[in-house]
């Protein structure tokens, strides 16, 4: 067997197990395995940023909530059909990605984390501003008339999970083949050495500017799709906290790995699940969770498993 | 002969030290061309305004006729001016054909694999493909540095001191690899080591305090009183 079927193989096995789950899940934890699924799409989006291309951005929240505003304006407001409507997320994702790193990629490293940082924040405050559109940071619920694809009533547990399962098996065989390809080559000899890939003939803004926009049209998809399968959209997704989130994830499953997001994204969920059913102080097994990483794994589950015995993991 | 590189002017000022001071260049399509110089003589910061590393303060660069003078690195490279580094700088967490497959793509190859394995086996290196660079010894660095080079398969490629750290044995293959790419390549040497300049090159041009001090064939640097008072450190006066 070549490495390329090895790879995919395992790829492919990875989500016919994620699929079969929900023949065997409760109903509260199938939802729950398709929230994880769509925060893993946002997730896979910012390591094709932080883990493959090395800009650690603190604004991805603005990309994430771009995909729900996008989404969800246009159904309040215009009463556009589903489809448009996260389409029109993805693409805004994109956009938005795409303007702030024009600016925001003049600069590097810490500087780059400040300026995403406020370009965040000055949407999540703008989104407030605008509370007579945007409904301010009570936000709205997206009708349920219009949470209907195809036929299928997005609000109940089957069609749901197909509906996040889907994006999610795009997003990942996206990425897999995105990051085996040339391309996926010259993002990663940026974040490893950018002077020797601009004496390699390569533009690393341009480079830069193309991972950046790919990651904001994976976190705009993720953000629409979360709006419209779990019918609410707010303010709360701007915040710092999102921009924070798929960063831990990626960081525990494994920066730079293909399938790390989604690991990382599964284990912080159920560790928060699961501790807060014990504890209000579930924040500080999540930080202690974070120190062992940092102290053992500081590579993330699959970044240590790829440097032990997998080196041909993507 | 004709020119592929022709410079005229060419100054670069860091504060008050003139590291390159008004210097024209010609390096002619085909030749090995030699640099040197005491260290600070500006060698490195000369190739690095050729090369576009470092904006040009006041002067013109043309390459094969074309004013490149203040074209983007990248675009240097693309345009096939390609520059290996001093110090040894490859990906070390990527894999050697990674390394050199990042070169091999870069300006578009049809069959990377391919040329790859031919980059590899010009500089003696075939069958290192999947071994990180990052572990390979620093004699394979140097090469592996140079492959990256090659698969460019650049007009006119810089060699910032390549043969530094090589063991005599490798300099040996080194200095054939180099003959091997002529004239097809130009090549524009910056070396310490005189036995490699002197019997590489076919002209040799020297800097002193960023300013050209000499150029010529390798005989007759080595007969220049000036060059040798300020570089060779031959006591004429003796002999």
């Amino acid at each position: 067997m070549t490495q390329g079927a090895k790879i995919w193989g395992l790829h492919l096995l990875i989500l016919v197990v994620v699929f079969a789950a929900q023949f065997v899940l409760p109903s509260y934890h199938m939802t729950n395995l398709a929230r994880i699924m769509v925060l893993a799409v946002f997730a896979m989006g910012y390591n094709i940023a932080f883990g493959y291309t090395g800009l650690l951005s603190l604004g991805h929240a603005l990309f994430f909530a771009a995909g729900f505003y996008a989404m969800g304006l246009p159904i309040w407001h215009l009463g556009w059909l589903p489809l448009p409507a996260l389409i029109a997320g993805l693409m805004v994702g994109g956009l938005l990605a795409g303007a702030v790193g024009l600016l925001a990629l003049r600069t590097a490293g810490v500087s780059f984390m400040i300026v995403t940082l406020m370009f965040a924040q000055a949407g999540y405050l703008t989104l407030l501003y605008l509370n007579t559109w945007t409904g301010g940071d009570e936000g709205f619920v997206v009708a349920r008339t219009a949470r209907v694809l195809g036929g299928l009533d997005l609000a109940t547990d089957t069609p749901r999970f197909m509906a996040a399962f889907a994006l999610f098996a795009c997003a990942m065989l996206v990425c897999l083949w995105l990051v085996r390809s040339p391309l996926g080559r010259v993002m990663v000899a940026m974040r490893e050495n950018e002077e020797r890939s601009r004496m390699l003939g390569y533009d690393p803004f341009r480079i830069k500017l193309i991972a950046l926009i790919v990651s904001g049209v994976y976190a705009g998809a993720a953000g629409a799709a979360y709006g419209m399968l779990f019918g609410y959209v707010g303010a709360t997704f701007a915040t710092i906290q999102y921009s924070i989130l798929p960063m831990l994830y990626v960081l525990l499953g494994g920066a730079g790995t293909v399938l790390g997001p989604f690991l990382g994204a599964l284990l912080m969920f159920y560790l928060i699940d699961i501790t807060s059913g014990y504890t209000d102080a579930y924040l500080f097994v999540v930080g202690a969770a974070l120190v062992g990483l940092v102290l053992f794994a500081p590579k993330g589950i699959l970044g240590t498993l790829r440097e032990r015995i997998a080196p041909w993991l993507p | 002969m004709a020119a592929v590189i022709e410079a005229r002017g060419l100054t670069r000022y860091f504060g008050g030290l003139r590291a390159v001071d008004g210097v024209d260049f010609r390096l002619q399509q085909g030749e090995i061309h030699g640099l040197i110089g005491p260290n600070g003589a500006g060698k490195t910061t000369f190739v690095s305004l050729l090369s576009g590393r470092v904006p040009v303060q006041s002067g013109s660069i043309m390459l094969n006729g074309t004013d490149i003078t203040h074209m983007p690195a990248h675009l240097r490279v693309r345009a096939g001016v390609a520059y290996t580094f001093q110090i040894t700088s490859v990906y070390p967490r990527l894999s050697v054909f990674d390394n050199v497959a990042l070169a091999a793509q870069s300006r578009g190859a049809g069959d990377v694999v391919a040329e790859v394995a031919d980059a590899l086996n010009r500089v003696g290196m075939a069958g290192l493909e999947q071994a990180l660079a990052g572990t390979l010894s620093y004699g394979h660095q140097r090469l592996l540095e140079v492959a990256m080079g090659l698969a460019l398969q650049p007009s006119v490629l810089i060699l910032d001191e390549p043969t530094q750290g090589l063991a005599s044995g490798e300099i040996a293959g080194f200095k054939a690899l180099i003959r091997s790419l002529v004239p097809q390549t130009t090549i524009l040497l910056i070396e310490h080591n005189m036995d490699v300049v002197m019997d590489l090159a076919d002209r040799i041009t020297v800097l002193n305090f960023g300013q050209v001090l000499a150029v010529g064939t390798p005989e007759e640097i080595r007969m220049n009183r000036v060059v040798q008072d300020a570089y060779l450190g031959v006591d004429h006066a003796a002999g």
